[in-house]
């Protein structure tokens, strides 16, 4: 960029200017590239997989009460930033898809008319219950009452997270059951530490023949619990 | 409102002022009972209009068609943005920096991320390092080609630069969508790295976008460099003077359109800056026109260090596993990070009281300083040469006013 | 020679004018001259804003109008539609009558400009012995009625621009009528039907227009930046300038008055091309001699299409000029231009035809042009700059 050239004519860069957008106008009829016009909503723009727009909470399984993956630690309405989640935490515990007994949420609401997508719930959730959906065209007739999404809406399924993330479901997947392969190993480790500490507190209090008569009635059931896959 | 004015000195219009002096202030208008005959034209380029890149209105006193006075009236987008700041945690805050200069989130993102890191005495892995740096210089490139565009369409160029530039910044944001999974709000530096990795096949497509990027500079320089209505229009207006910019704190692209050689990349190096071999362009009129060519210049340096990146990046973690993004609380302490923005220094100061939130959180909004001067820079020019400077300033009002 | 096509128009107005008594022939004869010009303007005028619309899309990669209509045709009814329903909202403490009147002034004097063009052979509206002064004349209404819109809206936007478009389409006029002279010097008649005659004539295929001249060339080129001044069109468009002043002397207008403002502004367009295309371009006549079977008034149309194509292009790469820059274009610039072209348009008259008079011509026309750019620029210390880097 180091010219300095003295008088040219008068109008020279203006010609080539001019020469300029009569390619870019000629170019528009033969290269893709010089008319970038999308037409929607007849065509759309492929939609890139990372692409996030509101959270939507995931189940495992067919049934969506059953398999939900919340367990309502309320983590992801502490660090919302604009404090759009609204949960309630259930009283009772019911079985989660491994049948563990969890809390579950009885409301969990997200206005996403107040939401800004930043998806830091989902980075903060420690159960991978909430992700990020995809879908951006949300018309409604009330301005915020129906932007007010209740669990009923929010929940789809693993299978639909799959559709839209796949990459990342898979990966996520492959992280629980990671978990719970680990889990299990901790358990079965666990229970065969507690069935080798059995044998030798019995052995080693003979005298006491009631009590041993006593524990030894009472070890089965922990035998079978401890035997129970995780 | 009758108020007569006391006669004042304004610059010639066409003579170009020497670097060494400032240009006059106008005198404090005077109530006088000899009111003059003629009367100053009073027009608010109001918060609604086409031109003033956001709801940003300017109060000028016009003699004719020449500038007399300018106020900059400012605030319609004030959304409390420090407030809130002091109620969230250290990770909730980093979306809201997204929203500050909403074109460049990543380097707002980035000057957040270094003031927590000094705070925290955090370091940063070295992949983490050329992603941040990588996107940083994307995330300039697609900001200088949005403001030449603008800068061309309010002058008059109705729309065409405006559109070949959005056309490739719609390329680096296609980029960042695939990265971060927004285009525009990405959320994506964390406290010791970054988010997310980069996913696979993005750094091809990245080195294919910088290789076409160059042709669209030369397009661009061929419509419109050596256009002779654009350098009527741009030379020698809106000339700021060295020593007013260094006295007014202007830093930036028209900072070094002036002929100051500070670019915090050099000055102040941070992150990784330092392994890179580029240069600074420094204008030596600091008016429009150099302001304009000093962006378009930077474009060509950023492309440079894109390419070294690219080539050099390492593999390895992007996130530096002692830090937890949540619950983060640094020890008590005040830290200021900044860094080169597109639009000049952005800095962050924050003291931190030992809880999860801070306690004090400022930024240094580069737009809003590099606006101070507008008046300075105004006086004496036209009504048309108004709209030019204030383009050439590169505001953006979610930065101004926060 | 097929002259049927040629004269279709003609031959078809003297046929309905069998019908009518002969005590109203005069009436009539003129009525069915205006008709069709009232007709065919406006259809060009709705043509063109789709053209303008389309042509600005493709340049800037991104195409038109497209939804109404197939590719778009129905939008200028569409746009037509939508301002006569427009609420037609008059400020307060406007001057009511001046305000509705500059608008049907400005359409007004653009469609007395039509009547000394001539479309095709044989087709004028009135042949007059002072045509060009005639429609230089009436061009200049427009100026008033441009400031009766911009004084009478009472807001300090249009009058802005109201004082600005006066200013400029003053300076302008000058340029534009001297730029002409040139050509009125070489036919020796003001009648445009004449100075077409003219340039109908052929050496070998070759045509006689004027263009085609050293002189002719440079009057062309100086006209038709006029011209463009006085439309108030990029690069000259600061009255309206759109992202300064808004809209400035129309800034007040609204619903049809507002359609009003742009079917004048595209009428005045329209006849300057056109009375470029009498002056310079051989009017009616067709660019080579085997051509002639396409009928005149078809390349007329077609030559005024390809102006209007170059003002949308111009439109759609430069940007506007400053107020005073435009001044000191037109006056230090296009007028001394203007006053060199006639100097070598005598000089051209009275040499003898030949190759001689051709490189004596051209040379004097291109060594001011040299001269003068180098003036302004060093007067307004343009450069290309260089700028230094810093490690």
């Amino acid at each position: 960029m180091s010219r300095d050239r003295g008088s040219r004519l008068l109008g020279e860069g203006i010609i080539k200017g001019l020469a300029e957008t009569a390619r870019n106008f000629f170019g528009s009829y033969v290269s893709k590239q010089r008319l970038t016009t999308v037409q929607y909503p007849e065509e759309r723009i492929p939609q890139d997989e990372s692409f996030r727009n509101f959270p939507f909470l995931v189940y495992d399984g067919s049934d969506p009460e059953a398999g939900l993956r919340c367990v309502s630690c309320q983590i992801c309405e502490k660090e919302c930033p604009p404090k759009c989640i609204f949960i309630e935490k259930s009283k009772d515990k019911k079985p989660d898809a491994v049948g563990k007994p969890q809390f579950y949420p009885t409301v969990f609401d997200i206005d996403v008319s107040v939401c800004m997508s930043c998806q830091i719930c989902v980075e903060v959730c420690p159960f991978e219950a909430i992700k990020m959906d995809v879908k951006y065209d949300y018309p409604t007739e009330s301005r915020f009452a129906a932007l007010l999404f209740d669990k009923h809406q929010l929940t789809k399924s693993n299978d639909y997270y799959h559709q839209i993330h796949p990459t990342e479901a898979s990966a996520v997947d492959a992280a629980l059951a990671a978990e719970r392969e680990a889990a299990a190993t901790k358990a079965a480790a666990a229970a065969a530490k507690a069935a080798a500490a059995k044998p030798a507190a019995t052995a080693g209090a003979p005298g006491t023949a009631t009590a041993s008569a006593a524990t030894s009635t009472v070890t089965p059931p922990s035998d079978t619990t401890a035997g129970e896959p995780r | 409102m009758t108020t007569a004015w006391a006669p004042i000195t304004e610059p010639n219009a066409t003579e170009t002022p020497s670097l060494g002096q400032p240009a006059p202030r106008p005198a404090v208008p005077v109530t006088s009972d000899s009111a003059l005959a003629e009367q100053y034209l009073e027009i608010s380029m109001g918060p609604q209009h086409p031109s003033t890149h956001g709801v940003f209105r300017m109060n000028v006193v016009l003699d004719g068609e020449r500038v007399i006075q300018l106020k900059p009236v400012f605030g319609y987008l004030h959304r409390n943005h420090e407030k809130i700041a002091e109620t969230e945690s250290y990770l909730g805050n980093m979306p809201y920096t997204d929203r500050l200069d909403y074109i460049c989130s990543i380097t707002n993102n980035w000057a957040y991320a270094l003031a927590v890191e000094k705070l925290g005495g955090i370091e940063v892995p070295e992949r983490a390092e050329y992603i941040r740096v990588i996107t940083g210089e994307l995330t300039r490139l697609q900001n200088h080609a949005c403001l030449l565009g603008f800068l061309l369409q309010d002058m008059g160029a109705s729309g065409t630069p405006l559109m070949y530039a959005f056309r490739e910044r719609e390329k680096v944001l296609d980029l960042f969508e695939s990265l971060t999974g927004a285009r525009m709000m990405c959320n994506y530096l964390r406290f010791g790295g970054c988010r997310v990795d980069l996913p696979a096949g993005w750094l091809d497509r990245a080195k294919a976008f910088l290789a076409e990027f160059p042709r669209f500079l030369d397009e661009f320089e061929r419509l419109l460099v050596d256009n002779e209505i654009l350098m009527e229009r741009t030379q020698n207006v809106g000339v700021l003077s060295r020593e007013l910019a260094v006295s007014s704190a202007i830093s930036g692209p028209m900072a070094r359109a002036s002929g100051l050689n500070y670019d915090i990349r050099k000055a102040d190096t941070y992150s990784i800056y330092s392994r890179f071999s580029f240069r600074v362009p420094l204008g030596h009129h600091g008016d429009v026109y150099d302001r304009y060519m000093i962006r378009f210049l930077e474009m060509h340096e950023s492309v440079k260090i894109l390419e070294q990146a690219m080539r050099d990046i390492p593999a390895g973690p992007i996130q530096n596993p002692a830090v937890k993004a949540r619950l983060f609380r640094p020890k008590p302490g005040e830290a200021y990070g900044r860094i080169e923005s597109p639009k000049g220094e952005l800095g962050f100061y924050l003291i931190s009281d030992g809880s999860g939130i801070p306690y004090r959180y400022r930024v240094r909004p580069p737009s809003l300083i590099n606006l101070t001067v507008l008046e300075d820079l105004c006086l004496g020019r036209n009504v048309a040469d108004v709209i030019a400077i204030l383009g050439s300033v590169d505001i953006v009002m979610g930065e101004v006013d926060r | 020679m097929t002259q049927t096509p040629d004269q279709v128009f003609v031959i078809l107005k003297h046929w309905l004018l069998g019908y009518v008594p002969t005590s109203v022939h005069a009436i009539a004869s003129a009525v069915l001259s205006i008709l069709p010009l009232m007709v065919v303007f406006p259809l060009l005028f709705a043509i063109t804003t789709l053209l303008e619309r389309k042509g600005l899309g493709r340049i800037q990669n991104r195409l038109g109008p497209n939804r109404t209509g197939p590719m778009g045709l129905w939008q200028p009814l569409a746009d037509g539609i939508k301002s006569l329903t427009k609420e037609d909202i008059v400020p307060f403490t406007a001057d009511h009558i001046v305000h509705f009147l500059a608008p049907v002034l400005l359409v007004v004097a653009a469609f007395l400009a039509y009547a000394v063009l001539p479309v095709g052979r044989n087709m004028v509206l009135v042949n007059l012995n002072a045509g060009v002064l005639f429609f230089f004349a009436v061009g200049s209404v427009v100026e008033l009625a441009v400031f009766m819109a911009g004084w009478s809206s009472r807001s300090k936007y249009s009058m802005l621009g109201a004082m600005r478009a006066i200013a400029q389409m003053i300076s302008y006029e000058v340029p534009l009528v001297l730029a002409s002279v040139v050509v009125i010097m070489q036919a020796g008649s003001l009648s445009t039907v004449d100075i077409v005659e003219r340039q109908a004539t052929y050496t070998g295929i070759f045509p006689h227009w004027y263009v085609f001249t050293p002189w002719g060339f440079l009057g062309f080129i100086l006209f038709m930046i006029a011209a463009t001044a006085e439309s108030n069109r990029s690069p000259f468009d600061l009255p309206e300038g759109e992202s300064e002043i808004i809209a400035g002397y129309y800034i007040e207008y609204s619903g049809f008055k507002f359609a009003l403002f742009f079917l004048g502004e595209y009428l005045g367009m329209f006849a300057t091309s056109g009375i470029a295309i009498t002056l310079f371009l051989g009017g009616w006549s067709a660019p080579l001699s085997v051509l002639t079977f396409i009928p005149s008034w078809a390349w007329f149309f077609l030559k005024l299409l390809t102006l209007i194509c170059m003002f949308i292009w111009v439109r759609g790469t430069l940007p506007r000029l400053r107020m005073d820059q435009l001044m000191n274009f037109a006056w230090e610039f296009i007028l001394p231009m203007a006053l060199f072209n006639m100097v070598i348009a005598g000089l051209w008259r009275f040499m003898n035809p030949g190759a001689v008079r051709w490189f004596v011509c051209a040379f004097l026309i291109l060594v001011p042009m040299f001269v003068l750019s180098a003036l302004l620029k060093r007067k307004k210390k343009l450069q290309l700059r260089t700028y230094s880097f810093a490690e």
